[in-house]
Formats: structure tokens, sequence, C-alpha cells
């Protein structure tokens, strides 16, 4: 990690604190407390947006830690969401296990899922390792809709309780937030732990030439599982979050396209780089919630049946093109632009 | 016999199968991209002939020629505007360009074509169902069939007998050396994709005829072309029939014996276990790394 000018670490204790500076602290104490008491000031909607962010930062950190750390490549992130939202919905509907059970089973669950695909990364990398995520991407959703449609529901939608931990039913916005922010913020935790762990050092030895780590001593198919594991439990807890808040779930709202999305946060954001994914997931939950909000003005001037088309056509046209832009433009994502304009900040008025 | 009826529908299917395959071995083989968009690229070409036939009422045989230059253009604008700035960059750069082309291309066709399902203004191909003793077969079917049969052919012979065929074989060997022997890559990468567009345009237009032209069902049918080539290798243009009829045969066999919604499924099903015991494909080059 690269620090300002001027900034020394004297004992050992600060040079891995994660918050460092008087100023860190500052402003995470302010931060925070804006955080939590956010549902005091703000409307239903920016909270269920909120909510949202949250549920689609957990996920897009797991796919992080996999595609940005350990460079392996999952095509089949929306698939394993799903597994974690049936998982939990089966096990608190069907079985009737308490909600603080089901959450962190399914995102057992749905880790070990996510070993058995990713299992071929072992002797396959690239574009056949994408090709392998690929297949779960389309048998998962197969296998909710066909398999014991008695119990999901099939291709129709399955309505899922609000969650109950002791006394309490979360069952609208304000209480799900006290929820869904506070893991969210753990996992975020964990990961920023985990990366400079020594299994983040093996992840990023991987991702840079799996065979030379495996010389230096790796286990390759130990970390490869893991990094699997981790990615999809932590997909797997969203899933959960997910199901619960959104109280009905169908096996189309795991669909190719969510995971392609989810592929371009990290890439809109930066790869491996944790900041650099909150900004992309942030980035694109904007555009998609200003594309749904506006484009029936855009299009209205359209005969009706066009004007539908147009507005459906908007969002894949508009999200495909920022990826390829920012492929094209700025591989490192915004989190590059970031510490651009910090380093800008730091020193003016003087250039460098 | 119903087993004989299964098998002669798959290896026609499969024919197809292998067409679609051949359109991402091509683009692999030279330029090293996986192409994710060929569903899209497919929905294009056939939209493109619906629009000269149905908007413009050309007679077919025109619409016909007139898509071959249309479909050549796009593959060529798609690698010069997307694929080409990111020669060089790592695997993953490419994979999702390919998939955020799917995106925008589909969104281009939900803007100029719309989402329903819509068919050609006539028949393309012969449609009419023929009996030969206990079989039942569509002429369309068959026409497909000979159709891929054909396409394969002329690339073969174009990569035997052709310069331009010659130097996409040398490119396909190594980048590096086509380059240092003085072939321009970068031209070989835009007429490869130019050429996977046409055959793209080829196999759209004949399942958009079989199955109607939409953004619902031609993408679909093109996800089958994955597990084709992964099984034939993703190198080879054999590799890629004989993985187009494999695919053909299990998934009608499947189909008819076991259970139809899981023919669905079965290409996957296999893409998995042959990535597991097989990676390379049947015919695929078998890389040995090195650091």
């Amino acid at each position: 990690m690269y620090r300002p000018c001027g900034v020394f670490d004297e004992t050992y204790a600060k040079n891995i604190a994660i918050v460092r500076t008087r100023q860190h602290w500052i402003l995470m104490v302010i931060g925070l407390l804006l955080l939590l008491t956010l549902p005091l000031y703000c409307s239903g909607r920016i909270l269920h947006f909120i909510n949202l962010l949250g549920i689609a930062m957990i996920t897009a950190q797991g796919l992080n830690l996999l595609t940005g750390f350990a460079g392996q490549i999952s095509l089949g992130q929306a698939a394993f969401l799903g597994v974690g939202a049936y998982s939990s919905a089966l096990l608190t509907v069907h079985v009737g296990l308490p909600f603080w059970v089901a959450l962190p089973s399914s995102a057992i669950i749905a880790g070990l899922v996510g070993i058995i695909f990713g299992a071929p990364s072992l002797r396959i990398k690239g574009f056949y390792l994408a090709m392998a995520t690929l297949a779960a991407q389309f048998i998962i959703p197969w296998i909710i809709t066909n398999v014991r449609t008695d119990l999901t529901g099939g291709s129709q939608s399955m309505l899922v309780p609000a969650p109950k931990i002791g006394g309490f039913i979360l069952k609208d916005q304000q209480s799900m937030f006290y929820l869904i922010i506070p893991i969210t913020g753990l996992c975020i935790f964990l990961i920023r732990n985990l990366v400079r762990s020594r299994i983040g050092r093996a992840f990023l030895a991987i991702r840079d030439n799996d065979l030379a780590g495996e010389m230096m001593g790796i286990d390759l198919m130990k970390y490869k599982l893991l990094a699997f594991f981790i990615c999809s439990f932590y997909t797997g807890l969203a899933g959960s979050l997910w199901a619960h808040w959104m109280r009905a779930i169908s096996p189309d709202q795991f669909n190719l396209t969510e995971s392609i999305w989810y592929l371009g946060m990290i890439i809109v954001g930066g790869m491996g780089s944790m900041i650099g994914v909150a900004f992309g997931v942030l980035f694109i939950k904007i555009i998609d919630i200003l594309i749904t909000t506006y484009s029936p003005y855009l299009t209205s001037f359209l005969p009706p049946q066009l004007a539908q088309d147009a507005a459906a056509g908007l969002t894949p046209f508009t999200i495909g093109m920022i990826i390829l832009l920012f492929l094209i433009l700025e591989p490192r994502g915004l989190a590059h632009r970031w510490e651009i304009s910090k380093a800008y900040f730091r020193l003016w008025p003087f250039k460098y | 016999m119903l087993l004989f009826q299964f098998l002669i529908n798959g290896i026609l299917v499969g024919g197809v199968y292998g067409l679609l395959g051949l359109c991402i071995v091509l683009i692999y083989k030279s330029t090293r991209v996986f192409n994710f968009a060929l569903g899209e690229m497919l929905a294009l070409g056939a939209f493109i002939l619906f629009t000269f036939i149905d908007t413009l009422h050309l007679p077919l045989w025109m619409g016909l020629i007139l898509t071959i230059p249309v479909s050549l253009v796009i593959g060529f604008l798609l690698e010069r505007l997307s694929l080409r700035p990111l020669i060089g960059q790592p695997i993953l750069a490419a994979i999702m360009a390919t998939l955020a082309l799917s995106l925008v291309m589909k969104g281009v066709i939900f803007f100029v074509w719309g989402s329903p399902t819509i068919s050609f203004p006539q028949k393309i191909l012969p449609g009419e169902a023929m009996v030969f003793g206990e079989f039942f077969l569509t002429k369309e079917l068959i026409w497909m069939f000979f159709i891929s049969i054909a396409v394969f052919v002329g690339m073969t012979l174009f990569f035997q007998f052709t310069k331009t065929g010659l130097f996409m074989r040398a490119t396909a060997e190594g980048h590096d050396v086509a380059q240092a022997s003085g072939i321009n890559v970068e031209k070989i990468f835009a007429a490869t994709w130019a050429l996977a567009a046409l055959i793209a345009a080829i196999g759209g237009i004949m399942l958009g005829n079989r199955f109607g032209l939409g953004i619902g069902t031609l993408p679909l049918v093109a996800i089958k072309a994955f597990p084709v080539v992964l099984f034939g290798g993703l190198e080879s243009v054999g590799g890629a029939i004989i993985g187009g009829l494999v695919v053909g045969i299990l998934e009608s066999l499947v189909g008819g014996y076991l259970d139809p919604k899981l023919s669905e499924v079965t290409p996957y099903i296999v893409l998995l276990l042959i990535l597991l015991i097989r990676p390379e494909g049947l015919f695929g080059l078998k890389r040995i790394e090195r650091i």
C-alpha cells in the first residue's frame, strides 16, 4: 500500500492497523454515525436503494475476491445468488428453521455449490473456466425451475416470509436496513483483512502466475477451491438477504445478464481494489436506477409499443457500452481515478 | 426404429450446431478471443435479411445477396471498434468485451426491431414433411444440414487454397511469428471477424426461419454452440462439426427417451464432464505452460 509523504509507522500495531491516522478515525466515526442514523431522515425509497446497494456490495466484494484477487473468472455469480436465495427460502418455509440459522446455512450451501462448479479451475483457466461457470448459470436455474416444482414453485415466484429475529419481525425497509448494513460492513471488514493475510497473498500469487505460485509452495487446489468457496459463501449470504428482503423470488431474477452486471461492476470499479468495487457497485446501480426512472420520459415521443421496446433496450445498451468504454479507456477502473484525484488534492497547488 | 428417428434428427440438428461452433472456432483460432456475442450476431444477421425482404420489399434472392456485404461490414466494425483496442490486455478483458458487446447488440436489436418474436414474410427453406418408410423428416432440417455442410466444405477449401486462408492459418499458429513473416495480423483479425459474422448470418437466417426471429429465441439456440466447441476443441474446425453432431444426437436422445426438459441442460452437463475429464476437448491442442 502506498502511503502519502509524512505518514510513518512507529510500532508494529500501527503498521497493521486498518484505520491509520486520527483523521481516518474522525472521518470513520462521523461516517458510521451518519450511516446508522440514515433511516431517521431518509424516505423509504432511498432506504430501499441503500439496502439494494448493500446486498449488491456483498456479492460484488465476493466476486472481486475471486476474480480480482485470485484471478479466477466466474460467469455464474447470479446463479450462486439464486442458490443462496432459494436455499434460504426453502429452509425457512419448508424446513421451518429460524432466519438466523437459515442465513449462514444458505451461505454454506452456496459455498459448497461454488466448490462443485469451481472444481474444473484446477485443470483449466481462462475461457475454459468461464465456460464451466457459465454451465452453472444454466444448470442451476434449470434445477430450480424443473426439479421439485412443488417446493420452489417452478418458474413462478416463490413467496418468502419476513425475517424474524427473536421477537422482532423485520418487515419494513428501516428494520431491514439495520440487518443488511451491519452484515455488509462486517463482510467488507473481513475481506479487507483476508486479502492481506497468508490466504490473500496466496490468491495474489495464483492470479499473477499459478504455476509460479505452485513452485513456491502454494497448494493450488486448496487455495483455488477456497477462493471459490469464499466467493460463493458471500454470494449465498447476499442471496439469502435478497430473498428475505424482496420476499418473492423467481428463477429469472438470477439470469446471465445479472452475472455480467456483477462482472461489469468490478471492471468499472477496478479489479482487485476494495474501494473500487464500492465505486463500481454505486456507479452501475445509479445508472440503472436513472435509466429505469427516466427512460419513460426519453421515449415518450415514440408510439407506445416502440417506446416500450426502446426503454427495454436502453438498459443493456448503456451498461454494455459503459463496460466496453471502461475496458478500452480506463482498464484500471474508477479506483485508479480515485487515487489520481486524491494525489491531486494532496499535492495542490503543486503539480507533483 | 424410434432410435433411428432420434439419431437422424440429432444428426441433422447437430450439423447446424456445428456451424455455430465454427463461428466460435474461427474467431478463437486466429484471435484467441472467445466470442460470447454469437447469439446476438445470429439474430442481427437474420434481422438484416428480414429488413431487406419485409420492410424494403426486395425479392428473397436480392435480400440474401445484400445480407452478405452488410454482415461482413458488421463483423469488421465489431472487431475494429471493440476488440482491437483490447489486443494484449488480460484474458478477462476479452471475455468481458464480447459479453458487453452482446449486451450492446441486444440493446440495438430492441431499439430497431423490438422485442416480439416475428417470422420471415416467406419461408426461406421449403418446410414440408417427408415420409421415408417409418421415418418422418422435414425438408427444412435436411436443407439446413446440407447448407451447414456446404459452408464447412467451403471454409475448408478457403483455408486450403486461398492466400487469406493461408494467412489465417499462419496467424492461428502464433501472432508474433505471423507478424514477423510479413502478415498483417490486424487485417487478418478483421477478416476473421467479418467471415464469422457472415457465417453467423447464414446460421441466424436458417434458425430464424425455423424458430422465429427474436431476441428471445436465437441467442438461446446459440448458447448450445459453447458445449459444441468445448467438445471438439477450441482450435479444431473438424472438431466443431463432430462436437455439433455429438451434442445434437445427445440432445435428441435425452429429449426422446428421458425428458424433453432435461435436453435443455444436457449439453451443459456434458460440458462440465468434458472440462473435468479432458479440458482441451477431443481435437484441441494441449497447452504446455512454461514460466
